[in-house]
């Protein structure tokens, strides 16, 4: 133990040993506790993983994924290459790929590298990456590990255990997530100073605003900055606003906040991670993140600007770094990633990342400007620092590998094209390099606008808009703290015009303006060698992407800009190339001798960054994946101890077992109880329409087969509905509750499918007709009783009804109370039993249910469910729409041709399709019965039927078993199948070779194996 | 053309690879060809290098709008299967399947079809049942299937939920071992290399604006760098073809929707197989990458923006981590869409059409890609003979008058 303690004790004392005593947006009273790879370490409250990890000193914190060359941290935020960490404290709450950068500390934190073996410190994959990396350019995988054929599966085993960064826990994820739905006026993308402005104007124009930072405070850039506002240091301007803001109703203020998608018509996402900075997993009843969906009429996006680091050889060893970075890293962490600095530049503004150093206390061994004459007020500056001045010169290599030990730096021509002179090694430990800025075009890329290129700025800017879009501060180019407030002012003012809202007043804070001097155009920095043969000189980090490659690729003729993209991999990172892709495409262009405006630029997608596919779900997993729907006699199923059957979004009980009984067992003793008594099923999910209307007689004369004209009150009717094609889609019986008043049912799975169709049909097609759908199928209960005892068991529960045989016949239906409460009761039968089903309102189902079973005692009333109900159709041979059918079959090939109108004034649907050439052939496939030749098998349904079994493959199919089961009523098996002019073949025997290697022979005859007159239902 | 190996990477690494030749030219468009393809993606690419190496029609154009491969090539999920329903789709499908094993050799490209095999789970009685007659279809078709119960999904596919809570629990599955994934973009490329080496000329960046015909007769196609002649003309242009038969003056029964696609942040292997599920409605594979590769339906209005709507996004994702719980912390990197071609039978069109010489190829809708070869194979047959390969003919677009369709809905079902 005491080892373990003062082994810790002794980390803790180097520890933080970059942290600057005094400075930045962290809090030194509260220490925080965390490990990474295993040993504990401690920051701030305010710090990022990686703000801590720089002060802790730690340098490499992954290995590169093809090469496995050592990596660092390298920037402060969202585009982050390297920093790829593994979360999670406990199994369940594993989180892969989390950016460093974007990570908040927080007290217990876990997290490892990602890459690296035995750890990424000393990686052995490092020799094969340093061995093999000449063989490995982009594309290399494509070129080989073809032969033999049969071995790229043992290749590709080795090539995937390389893949991947982080892990997916291996147990279930134990937070929630929820969604949002929110409209507002104005959205402000980006909490800046730009959409500081822009909101504040919105809002005091009274408009309805939502200002979203993925930050977990507002400011942006004015967060580490050294300016002042207003004469208010930059960050304390930036409460007043805040606090400003908070102070309207209509204002919604989300930070951690990230707009992630910019979809079609002003739909926007916003991930919002709401205790990633709390813990490890969520606090009990608080969701973890959230998604908002809004629907914005204007769209401010205010998203500012990415720099662009400079491409050289080597410039991945730890300790290279975004000039930015570095400066967040000292003014808002309070941390100095390194002792000595040298800076490369191609501008003004990274001039003050040396001065942050400087006044850190620390070295800047050289400010290297690859511009000849770099003049202004920051150079000014440094010169007065005493820093030297290196101009007109690059840092071309670098020396180091698990970190920077110096800049190879030689002089270059004013075009930046290639060295003139001898080098001159800087000893240092940390290079910083600015190639100016990229405008975080990305959200507007989204909606399929296509960025242009703009020379003045060097970087491309969102292309027109295609929505209600405007464009505030560096996110189009506009740069300059006084512009990009008064940029932020403008664009809210036009939205507050469009919106018709007053214009408020808003007065521009003063600011200071450095006079500036020119940027140069740099985006390969070029080694006395040419770009094949020069050291790797990065430009996607993450996909270990190099100049050389990308030259490599433009050279074997991938010349598109979305070729070289998927040729090189350039882009295809957790960062989306925020970092290297106008480098990338830069270099492309010119290895092309084209200019970058003609080269273009890859688009960009959805997600500006990942987004947790829980989020994405919310409440739509687990049991609120689709919803249950349940019968209003559920409960007594449950009780019962049935066995359910998911139908649709039903629950149906599927068989109700006894103890000690199989599936088989209860089966047969429900059909049997069914054909010797009476039983009940439970029919509620049967689709149900209630149809009105002057028009509806005809509607249904359209949309069925048959006819309809004629169909009296009180009578009903079985249908068959087609599609335009004259195939089967659904079926069920209506009735006539009223001259322009039917009840129509559907399968249970078809309901909502039919719901659509005859919308979809009186909507576009026959407007002219009046008539109305409702969907009733929840208001009712329906419970059909079914076999011999059934009238009797109705009457004791029934005194106004008359239930006598020739007065309530066969398919006719009556009104009445049934157990004391008002039904409709049908006399309809879909076992072949004398059947009635009862309807009544949902709320009175289960009363109603317990009743018959009250009487229905001394019946044996049993209950069946949906098997049984299969068993007793089948012996009857009457279809299921989807089991029996598939989409391709005709009422005629159902031998159902009964049910087809031949004189029905109008057409009908299907009439047409169903009298094609095709459809209308002798051996089209039709529905009959099978028996097996050996009484005691029974088919497997979905087996193929054929003539020779003996035939070699392929093997002429004559069709399919579509339904088969044990008929305990018959003794034997029954069977219904779809048989190439089955009609005509009664009597011959086919065969079905199964895929368990049996051959069973079956003789084609009726599909109606019982009572073939009907005359059990008819009594 | 350069011969690809891994002896040739370890020489031309000594040269520091300057020596790689271009993987096609990049010409100008001849005055005449004796056949030119409309749409440079998979299956016109396919084409011409069947054209040129099993025909010997060399003078051949691909005409390409974009870039080559950049349609619905570069943007699908990239499942290759061959356990379709019925006989006519059946065996063009396994036609291309067996195409596909030795391709990268054929090619001296690695398309890395990669064999681990394609399960389609079942929730439902209705799944099972129809999982049996697709099985034993096959089976008699000649093209291995299986059926497993689903103790054995739960140890062929550990990260699968097949436990009894979820709201559809997994009742079995069928898998096709040999099927699997491939890369698509080596796929458009390998073609586009060997065709290129074989003569045929490679034209991006130029569109097909309209046909050119006398009495009925193709005479060849307009483009936006002019008229190009040709007797022979295939139009493989997938989601544009409705908009190339209107040009040509007729119409087909296609209707085109986006179709959506996505991927996780690449992780550590997970998943060996591709898992799709017509009932919860979403597919799924890993990426050699380790990127999670995730589909489901296509959006439900037609457009020919490619892009979607981020509700199917949410359902296809919902059902995801229903699926696989374990993925809900997992995070989605990218999300695309492409505009794909669907027939009211959810088959292809392999057909002549209204005007002499001129072929249409297209209404692969959601799951083309696995055809590439096969489409293209039988397509070059077609056009060298101008008469339909046999594998085609049950394809030619007749059907929609007959009422001969090969309704492949339940075998498309989740797409692809
Ligand atoms: C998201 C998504 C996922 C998919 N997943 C799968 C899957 O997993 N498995 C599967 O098998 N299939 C899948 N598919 C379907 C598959 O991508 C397509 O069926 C297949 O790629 C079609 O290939 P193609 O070559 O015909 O089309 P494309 O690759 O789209 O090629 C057509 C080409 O024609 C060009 N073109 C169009 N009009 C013109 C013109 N006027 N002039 C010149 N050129 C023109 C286009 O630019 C395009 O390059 C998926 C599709 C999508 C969108």
């Amino acid at each position: 133990m005491s080892t373990v303690s003062s082994k810790k004790s002794a980390s803790r004392k180097v520890a933080q040993s970059n942290r600057l005593t005094r400075g930045g947006r962290i809090n030194r009273n509260k220490p925080l506790k965390f490990s990474y790879n295993g040993k504990t370490y401690e920051g701030f409250e305010g710090d990022t993983l990686a703000s801590a990890l720089l002060a802790n000193g730690v340098d490499i914190i992954g290995r590169s994924f093809k090469y496995s060359r050592p990596r660092g941290i390298f920037a402060a935020g969202a585009e982050e290459p390297n920093a790829i960490m593994q979360l999670g404290a406990t199994e369940a709450t594993q989180i892969p790929n989390v950016r460093a950068t974007q990570q908040e500390l927080f007290d217990g934190l876990v997290s490892n590298s990602v890459n690296g073996w035995p750890n990424a410190d000393t990686d052995l994959m490092s020799y094969i990456g340093k061995a093999g990396g000449k063989m490995m350019p982009p594309g290399f995988y494509y070129k080989t590990f073809m032969y033999p054929e049969s071995m790229w599966m043992t290749y590709e085993k080795y090539i995937r255990k390389a893949a991947g960064l982080g892990r997916a826990p291996a147990e279930w994820d134990p937070d929630t997530y929820d969604k949002m739905n929110h409209h507002c006026d104005v959205l402000v993308v980006g909490a800046g100073p730009a959409g500081l402005m822009a909101a504040l104007t919105a809002a005091r124009a009274g408009a309805r605003v939502i200002i979203a930072d993925e930050q977990q405070e507002f400011g942006g850039s004015l967060l580490h900055s050294a300016d002042t506002i207003g004469g208010l240091p930059a960050a304390e301007w930036v409460k007043g606003i805040v606090t400003e803001l908070q102070r309207y109703e209509d204002v919604l203020l989300l930070s951690r906040a990230t707009v992630n998608g910019y979809h079609d018509h002003n739909f926007l996402t916003i991930h919002e991670r709401r205790t990633d900075h709390l813990t490890d997993r969520a606090p009990l009843n608080m969701s973890r993140q959230r998604m908002h969906k809004v629907r914005a009429e204007w769209v401010i996006l205010a998203t500012g600007a990415h720099e662009r680091p400079l491409v050289y050889a080597n410039n991945d060893v730890p300790g290279n770094m975004l000039a930015s970075a570095v400066s967040t890293y000292i003014r808002r962490y309070g941390v100095v990633p390194g002792n000595k600095l040298v800076l490369m530049t191609t501008n003004d503004d990274a001039y003050q990342t040396a001065l942050d150093w400087k006044l850190a206390g620390r070295d800047v061994v050289a400010i290297v400007d690859t511009r000849a004459n770099p003049t202004g007020a920051l150079i000014e500056e440094a010169r007065k620092l005493g820093i030297r001045l290196i101009p007109g010169s690059a840092v071309i290599d670098v020396e180091g590998g698990k970190r920077v030990h110096g800049a190879v730096c030689c002089s270059i021509d004013a075009t930046g094209s290639k060295v003139t002179s001898g080098k001159e090694v800087l000893t240092c430990d940390t290079i910083a390099s600015s190639g100016g800025w990229s405008p975080v075009v990305h959200l507007s890329c989204h909606t399929g606008s296509r960025p242009v290129w703009n020379d003045e700025i060097i970087g491309f800017v969102p292309g027109a808009a295609k929505e209600q879009r405007l464009c505030a501060g560096a996110v189009h180019g506009v740069y300059g703290l006084g512009k990009v407030l008064e940029d932020g002012v403008n664009a809210a003012q036009q939205a507050v015009a469009a919106l018709k809202l007053n214009q408020p007043e808003v007065e521009l804070p003063s600011t200071f303006e450095p006079v500036k001097s020119p940027a140069m155009a740099l985006f390969y920095v070029p080694h006395v060698k040419p770009v094949s043969r020069a050291p790797k000189q990065f430009v996607d980090l993450q996909n270990d992407v190099t100049a050389g490659g990308i030259a490599l690729a433009t050279r074997e003729g991938f010349e598109s800009i979305e070729h070289v993209k998927r040729y090189t991999a350039m882009g295809f990172g957790t960062d989306q190339g925020k970092l290297g892709n106008i480098n990338g495409m830069a270099i492309a262009a010119m290895t092309m001798g084209k200019t970058i405006a003609e080269t273009g630029t890859t688009i960009f997608r959805p997600n500006y960054t990942p987004v947790t596919f829980g989020a994405v779900a919310g409440r739509d997993a687990g049991h609120l994946f689709d919803v249950k729907r349940f019968t209003a006699m559920h409960k007594w199923h449950v009780e019962q101890g049935a066995e359910f059957e998911d139908v649709g979004q039903w629950k149906r009980p599927w068989y109700y077992p006894k103890a000690g009984e199989s599936m088989h067992d209860a089966v047969n003793r429900e059909s049997k109880a069914v054909r010797d008594s009476v039983g009940i099923l439970d029919a509620s999910t049967l689709g149900k329409i209630d149809i009105q209307g002057p028009g509806a007689r005809e509607f249904l004369n359209r949309i069925y087969t048959n006819a309809w004209a004629k169909l009296d009150v009180g009578k009903c009717r079985y249908g068959l509905m087609c599609h335009e094609d004259g195939m089967v889609f659904d079926d069920g019986v209506t009735s006539c509750l009223g001259d322009n008043h039917f009840l129509m049912t559907t399968t249970t799975g078809g309901a909502a499918g039919v719901m659509e169709w005859l919308e979809l049909w009186h909507q576009t097609e026959w407007p002219e007709l009046e008539v109305y759908f409702t969907s009733v199928t929840d208001h009712w209960s329906t419970l059909t009783i079914s076999g011999p005892n059934s009238r009797k068991l109705l009457a004791e529960l029934t005194s106004d009804i008359d239930l006598d045989k020739d007065t309530f016949k066969f398919m006719d239906w009556r009104a009445g109370t049934v157990a004391g409460v008002p039904a409709r009761v049908f006399r309809i039968s879909f076992t072949g039993e004398l059947s009635y089903e009862i309807n009544v309102q949902a709320n009175y189902g289960l009363h109603v249910w317990e009743k018959l079973f009250e009487h229905g005692a001394k019946y044996n009333l049993t209950p069946y469910g949906t098997e049984t109900m299969h068993v007793l159709r089948a012996e009857k041979g009457f279809i299921i729409v989807g089991q029996d059918t598939d989409g391709s079959v005709t009422p005629f090939d159902l031998n159902m041709g009964w049910a087809v109108g031949k004189n029905k004034p109008f057409s009908f649907l299907g009439q047409r399709g169903m009298q094609r050439e095709d459809c209308v052939r002798d051996n089209r496939k039709q529905l009959v019965g099978l028996k097996c030749s050996d009484s005691s098998v029974v088919l497997p349904e979905g087996a193929q039927l054929v003539d020779n079994p003996k035939h070699p493959v392929p093997v002429p199919m004559l069709g399919h078993v579509t339904s088969s089961y044990y008929s305990p009523n018959l003794g034997h098996g029954v069977a219904m199948a779809l048989i190439k002019g089955g009609l005509s073949r009664m009597g011959d025997k086919v065969y079905a070779p199964l895929r368990d290697g049996r051959v069973i022979e079956a003789e084609i005859c009726s599909s109606v194996f019982l009572d073939p007159k009907g005359e059990r239902q008819n009594v | 053309m350069q011969r690809f190996s891994g002896f040739g990477l370890a020489k031309h690494a000594l040269s520091h690879h300057e020596n790689w030749q271009r993987m096609w030219r990049n010409p100008t468009p001849k005055k005449e060809y004796d056949v030119i393809i409309v749409g440079g993606g998979g299956h016109g690419l396919a084409t011409a290098y069947y054209l040129a190496k099993e025909h010997g029609i060399t003078n051949v154009a691909v005409i390409e709008k974009g870039w080559l491969g950049g349609g619905n090539t570069a943007r699908n999920t990239t499942i290759v299967r061959s356990n379709y329903l019925w006989d006519e789709a059946a065996h063009l499908y396994e036609h291309s399947m067996k195409l596909w094993e030795g391709l990268s050799q054929d090619l001296n490209y690695n398309v890395m079809f990669s064999s681990r095999g394609v399960y389609h789970l079942c929730h439902t009685l209705h799944d099972l049942r129809e999982g049996e007659r697709l099985v034993h279809a096959n089976l008699l078709n000649g093209i291995p299937n299986e059926m497993l119960d689903k103790d054995q999904v739960a140890r062929e596919i550990p990260a699968l939920n097949c436990g009894k809570n979820a709201r559809y629990p997994v009742m079995g599955a069928t898998v096709q071992r040999r099927g699997g994934v491939a890369r698509h973009d080596a796929v458009a490329w390998g073609f586009a290399r060997g065709a290129d080496a074989l003569g045929v000329d490679l034209i991006q960046q130029t569109e097909v604006i309209g046909f050119r015909q006398s009495n009925g007769v193709i005479e060849g196609v307009e483009t936006t760098r002019g008229f190009i002649a040709a007797p022979v003309v295939g139009c493989v242009t997938a989601g544009n073809s409705g908009v190339m038969a209107q040009q040509a003056g007729f119409r087909l029964p296609l209707e085109s929707h986006p179709l959506q696609a996505l991927v996780s942040e690449p992780i550590k292997p997970v998943l060996d197989c591709v898992v799709m599920s017509n009932h919860v409605h979403g597919y799924v594979s890993q990426s050699d990458k380790g990127d999670l590769v995730i589909g489901a339906g296509i959006d439900g209005y037609n457009g020919y923006g490619q892009r979607g709507s981020y509700n199917t996004i949410e359902h296809t994702l919902s059902a995801i981590v229903e699926m696989f719980p374990v993925f809900s912390r997992v995070r989605m990197n990218r999300q695309w869409g492409g505009i794909v071609d669907t027939c009211p039978d959810a088959c292809p069109i392999i057909s002549a059409t209204p005007v002499k010489g001129l072929f249409f190829n297209c209404g692969w809708g959601t799951g083309g890609f696995k055809a590439t070869p096969g489409s293209g194979n039988v397509f070059a047959a077609t056009l060298a003979k101008r008469e339909a390969h046999p594998l085609a003919k049950p394809f030619s677009m007749d059907r929609f008058y007959s009422g001969a369709l090969i309704d492949e809905h339940g075998a498309a079902g989740v797409a692809h």
